[in-house]
C-alpha cells in the first residue's frame, strides 16, 4: 500500500523513477537538479534498480546519450535545469522528430547572466518550440504523480514523444513535503512495460535521422506537431485513469474560485499556491477575483483554458520569465495569441514577478490583482510590467 | 595481450568477407576515399553492428530521405555527439539484455565521424565517452577538413594546406598550425586499443577494424580518408595517394595495444613528402621552405613514433 | 517497396521519419554522373579482386568463375579500378552522348 512520509522533492522525483523502473539515466550533475540524479545513482548503485547510470561529461551529451539510449528501445530518464537545459537546446529538438519517449525533470531555474542558482521559468521558456509535452508541478505529490503520469503518456504508442516535467527549483526541489509514495504494484498497475515500435536491432535494421530535404522537411514537421497537439487526449485520460486508480485527479488547467470572478490570476509552477492564499485572502474582502493555473503547458490547453476563464472580464497573467524587447511574456503572449479571435475577449494584463529567486509574495498577488483592476478602467502605457523592482 | 584477439587470424584477400554494409546508391563524390575506408571497415565488423553517424559527408552520402544506403541499424542526430549517443546504445544494449528485453547477443557498436566530428567538435563527447569505458569503436574518418561544407580547415588539417579558411595569400602560406594528434589523445585515455589505417592498405584497415570491434572496451580508428573534391587531386587516385602518404610517413600506420605501440609498417627509406605533396592542388602554392619544414615535421613526427614503439630507425 | 523519392504527405510517413528498408539507396541510380566506364580485359584479368575491394561505389561485383563485372547502374566512372588494376587488365572509355 502506499505510504505518506516526509521527503524530499527530488527524493520524490527519483523514487517515481525508480518505481517506473528505468532502463538508463544518463545526467550531469547541475544546481538544483542534482538531488535527484544523486538518488538515482545511489539507488543503482545498492542495486534497488536495476539501470545503466551513465555519467555523461556535459548536459549536450546528457541527451545525446539519451537519444541513442531510447532509440536503441530503453526506458530513459534525466533531469537538468538551466544552463544545463540551454546546452541541450540542440537535442531537444532531435528527441521528439525522432518520436523517443525520454522523460525529463527540469528543476527550474534562472538563465545567466547574470549567472543565478535561483528558481524562475526562463530556463524552459527559452525551450518554447522544441516539441516535448510539458506540464508544470506546484508541490512535491504532483512531481511524484507527474512523473509517473510522463512515462505513461511519452510511451504511449499514439504519442511517442519526449516529456518534461518542470518543478520549481529550491522553492520545490529542495523542500521536504509529505508525499504519498505508490508502491511497486500499484505503478504497475498503471504504467506498462515499454514497448517500442522502433529500436536499432541488427535483426531489423532501420535508419533514424535521415536527411530532411525540402521536399519533406515541411510534413516531418507537421507529423510531430499533429502528434504533439493529439497527445492531449491521451495527457488528460492518463490523468484520469490516475485520479481512477489512486484517488488524485488533474487537468490540464485548474481552476480556484473563479465564479463570478472579474479578474483572474494566471499562474504556472509553485506560486500557484502563493496564489491561491491572495485569493482567499482577497475573496474575503470581498474582491471578485479568482486564480487559473497551467498544469499542461504543452501542447497548449487553449479550449480547456478558454472554458476556465470564461466570464471574467480581465486576466492577470503573471510570467517568470522576461521576453526581453519582446511584446510581453512568454506566457502572456501564449495566451492573448489564444484569444485574440474570441469574441468579447478579456483584456489581459502582463505582469512578470518572480525572476531569479525574488520571492513572490502574498502581497505582490493583491498588488497585481489591484493593478488589474485598475488597467481595466483605464489602460496603462507599458505592455506589460515588473513586480518588486526598484524603479531608482 | 588481448584475450579477444586470440581466436582471429586476420582476414586474407583470397577470403574476404562478401557482406556490403553499406549498399550502392550511395552519393558520394566520384573516387571518394572517405567511403571506400568506411566501406572496407564495415565489411571487417559485420552485419551484427549499430552504427552511429556524426554530421557530415558519410552522413549525407548515406541517408538522403527517403533513401538508406545502410543494410546495418544505422542512427544520426546531430555533429558533436556521435560518441555520447553511441554511449547511449551501448549502455542501453547492455541493460536490455541484462533484464532480458532483448536476446543476449554481443552487438558492436560502432561511431563515425569526420575529422570535423572528431578533433573538434566532438572531442568532448568523444573524450567522454572513452573515459566511461563503453564497449564501442570510433572511426574517425580523416580527410583533413571540414568537405561537407566547402573545405574548412580543421585541427587535424595539415601544415601548409590550403582550404577555404586557411587560404594562402601575400601573408599566409596555408595552414600554419600543426595537425592535432588524436590518436595520441585516445591513447591518453589508457583504453585497449587505438590504430591507424590507410584503405590502400585495405587487409590492414580490415584487420584493424575487426580487433576494434573485438576488443572489450573503447577502440579508436584513425582512418585516412583521401578526397578529391577537396585536396584537388584526380578521382582515380584515392589509392595512390593513400599509399604515398604511409610511404613518407606523413601517415604512418600503427597500432597501440595497452598502450604499447607497434609500427605496422615500418618505412626505412622514406620517399619524400614532395612526392605526396605534388600530386594534390591543396599543396601546389608551397614554396621549397615550406616543403622542406613540412618534411623536417614529418622525420620529427616519425621519431617520436619510433621511440614510442622502442625502436630506432 | 523503397519510395523513389520524397514526394509524400505528413500521413504517409513513418514514426519519426524512419526508414524500414535497409539499402534502400539502390534504387538510386548514380551512374549516370559518369563520363567514363570501365571496361574489363578478361584475357588479362587474373581475378585478385583488387578492383572490387578498391571500389567505393561497390560497382564492381563478383562475377562467373571469379571474374569481375561492372555494375554501370551506380559505377561513377572515377577510374581507381584502372589505376589500381594491377595487370592493367580494366581501361576507361569515354561513355558517347
Amino acid at each position: 500500500m502506499a505510504k505518506r512520509i516526509g521527503m524530499e522533492v527530488s527524493i520524490a522525483a527519483s523514487e517515481a523513477v525508480k518505481l517506473a523502473d528505468v532502463d538508463l539515466i544518463a545526467a550531469y550533475p547541475i544546481t538544483p537538479q542534482t538531488h535527484i540524479v544523486e538518488h538515482l545513482a545511489e539507488v543503482v548503485a545498492d542495486g534497488e534498480l536495476d539501470a545503466a547510470f551513465v555519467p555523461v561529461e556535459s548536459e549536450h551529451s546528457a541527451m545525446s546519450c539519451c537519444i541513442g539510449s531510447s532509440a536503441a528501445g530503453a526506458r530513459t530518464f534525466t533531469a537538468s535545469s538551466s544552463q544545463g537545459l540551454a546546452l541541450m537546446h540542440e537535442m531537444l529538438f532531435i528527441a521528439p522528430a525522432m518520436r523517443l519517449p525520454i522523460v525529463m525533470v527540469v528543476a527550474n531555474r534562472a538563465l545567466s547572466g547574470p549567472i543565478s542558482i535561483w528558481n524562475d521559468h526562463s530556463d524552459i521558456m527559452a525551450e518554447q518550440d522544441i516539441a516535448w509535452i510539458q506540464t508544470f508541478a506546484e508541490n512535491g505529490q504532483e512531481v511524484f504523480d507527474l512523473v509517473l503520469h510522463a512515462f505513461r503518456v511519452a510511451e504511449d504508442s499514439k504519442v511517442l514523444l519526449p516529456m518534461i516535467v518542470n518543478m520549481d527549483g529550491f522553492t520545490l526541489s529542495h523542500v521536504i513535503e509529505p508525499i504519498e509514495i505508490l508502491d511497486k504494484a500499484e505503478v504497475d498497475k498503471y504504467l506498462p512495460p515499454y514497448k517500442p515500435k522502433v529500436r536499432l536491432d541488427p535483426r531489423k535494421p532501420v535508419s533514424m535521422g535521415l536527411v530532411g530535404v525540402p521536399e519533406i522537411y515541411t510534413e516531418a514537421k507537421k507529423a510531430t506537431n499533429e502528434a504533439l497537439i493529439n497527445s492531449k487526449k491521451v495527457v488528460v485520460k492518463a490523468w484520469k485513469e490516475f485520479g481512477d486508480l489512486f484517488g488524485r485527479y488533474y487537468n490540464p488547467v485548474e481552476s480556484y474560485k473563479t465564479e463570478g470572478a472579474e479578474v483572474i490570476l494566471i499562474t504556472m509552477g509553485s506560486i500557484s499556491e502563493t496564489a491561491m492564499t491572495a485569493i482567499d485572502k482577497m475573496r474575503e474582502k470581498g474582491l471578485p477575483v479568482g486564480l487559473v493555473r497551467f498544469r499542461l503547458w504543452k501542447p497548449f490547453p487553449a479550449t480547456e483554458f478558454k472554458k476556465a476563464i470564461a466570464g471574467a472580464q480581465t486576466l492577470a497573467v503573471v510570467d517568470r520569465a522576461l521576453s526581453p524587447g519582446g511584446a510581453c511574456g512568454p506566457v502572456a503572449e501564449e495566451i492573448k495569441a489564444a484569444l485574440y479571435a474570441e469574441r468579447g475577449r478579456p483584456k489581459v494584463f502582463n505582469f512578470i514577478a518572480g525572476l531569479g529567486g525574488r520571492d513572490v509574495t502574498v502581497e505582490n498577488f493583491e498588488e497585481i490583482v489591484s493593478r488589474a483592476f485598475t488597467y481595466a478602467k483605464k489602460r496603462p502605457k507599458q505592455l506589460y510590467e515588473m513586480i518588486g523592482v526598484r524603479e531608482i | 595481450m588481448i584475450k579477444e584477439f586470440e581466436n582471429f587470424k586476420g582476414f586474407s584477400a583470397k577470403k574476404l568477407p562478401l557482406a556490403e554494409p553499406i549498399a550502392s546508391g550511395h552519393r558520394a563524390c566520384q573516387g571518394c576515399g572517405e567511403v571506400l575506408a568506411l566501406r572496407l571497415a564495415m565489411k571487417a565488423i559485420g552485419m551484427n553492428s549499430i552504427v552511429v553517424s556524426a554530421t557530415g559527408c558519410m552522413e549525407i552520402i548515406t541517408s538522403t530521405f527517403p533513401h538508406t544506403a545502410w543494410n546495418v541499424p544505422w542512427i544520426h542526430v546531430a555533429f558533436e555527439n556521435a560518441a555520447a549517443v553511441a554511449s547511449g546504445v551501448e549502455a542501453a544494449l547492455k541493460v536490455l539484455m541484462r533484464k532480458g528485453k532483448i536476446p543476449q547477443k554481443h552487438i558492436d557498436v560502432v561511431a563515425i565521424g569526420g575529422d570535423g566530428a572528431t578533433a573538434d567538435i566532438g572531442l568532448q563527447a568523444l573524450s567522454g565517452a572513452m573515459e566511461r569505458g563503453h564497449d564501442f569503436v570510433y572511426i574517425c574518418l580523416d580527410n583533413e577538413a571540414y568537405m561537407n561544407t566547402g573545405v574548412q580547415r580543421s585541427s587535424s588539417t595539415p601544415y601548409g594546406a590550403m582550404t577555404t579558411t586557411s587560404p594562402p595569400g601575400k601573408k599566409s602560406f596555408g595552414q600554419a598550425t600543426k595537425k592535432k594528434n588524436v590518436p595520441a589523445i585516445a591513447v591518453a585515455h589508457n583504453i585497449p586499443y587505438v590504430a591507424t589505417a590507410s584503405p590502400a592498405y585495405f587487409l590492414d584497415l580490415m584487420n584493424k577494424a575487426k580487433k576494434a570491434a573485438l576488443v572489450k572496451g573503447p577502440a579508436y580508428l584513425h582512418i585516412y580518408s583521401s578526397c578529391p573534391t577537396g585536396w584537388r587531386h584526380g578521382g582515380d587516385l584515392a589509392i595512390e595517394i593513400s599509399k604515398l602518404a604511409v610511404e613518407t610517413n606523413v601517415f604512418p600506420l600503427y597500432e597501440v595495444i595497452e598502450g604499447n605501440y607497434i609500427i605496422n609498417r615500418k618505412i626505412t627509406k622514406p620517399k619524400p613528402v614532395a612526392e605526396y605533396l605534388k600530386k594534390q592542388g591543396r599543396f601546389r602554392h608551397l614554396t621549397d621552405d615550406i616543403i622542406a619544414e613540412i618534411q623536417r615535421q614529418v622525420d620529427e613526427e616519425y621519431d617520436k613514433l619510433l621511440k614510442l614503439a622502442g625502436e630506432t630507425a | 517497396m523503397a519510395k523513389i523519392d520524397a514526394i509524400m504527405g505528413w500521413k504517409e510517413l513513418d514514426l519519426g521519419c524512419v526508414i524500414r528498408q535497409p539499402g534502400s539507396s539502390r534504387a538510386f541510380k548514380t551512374g549516370d554522373w559518369r563520363s567514363q566506364r570501365p571496361v574489363v580485359d578478361r584475357d588479362k584479368c587474373i581475378k585478385c579482386g583488387l578492383c572490387w575491394v578498391y571500389c567505393p561505389d561497390l560497382s564492381m561485383v563478383p562475377a562467373e568463375e571469379g571474374y569481375y563485372k561492372v555494375n554501370l547502374d551506380y559505377c561513377k566512372g572515377c577510374g581507381i579500378c584502372a589505376k589500381e588494376c594491377p595487370k592493367d587488365a580494366i581501361t576507361m572509355v569515354l561513355e558517347e552522348d
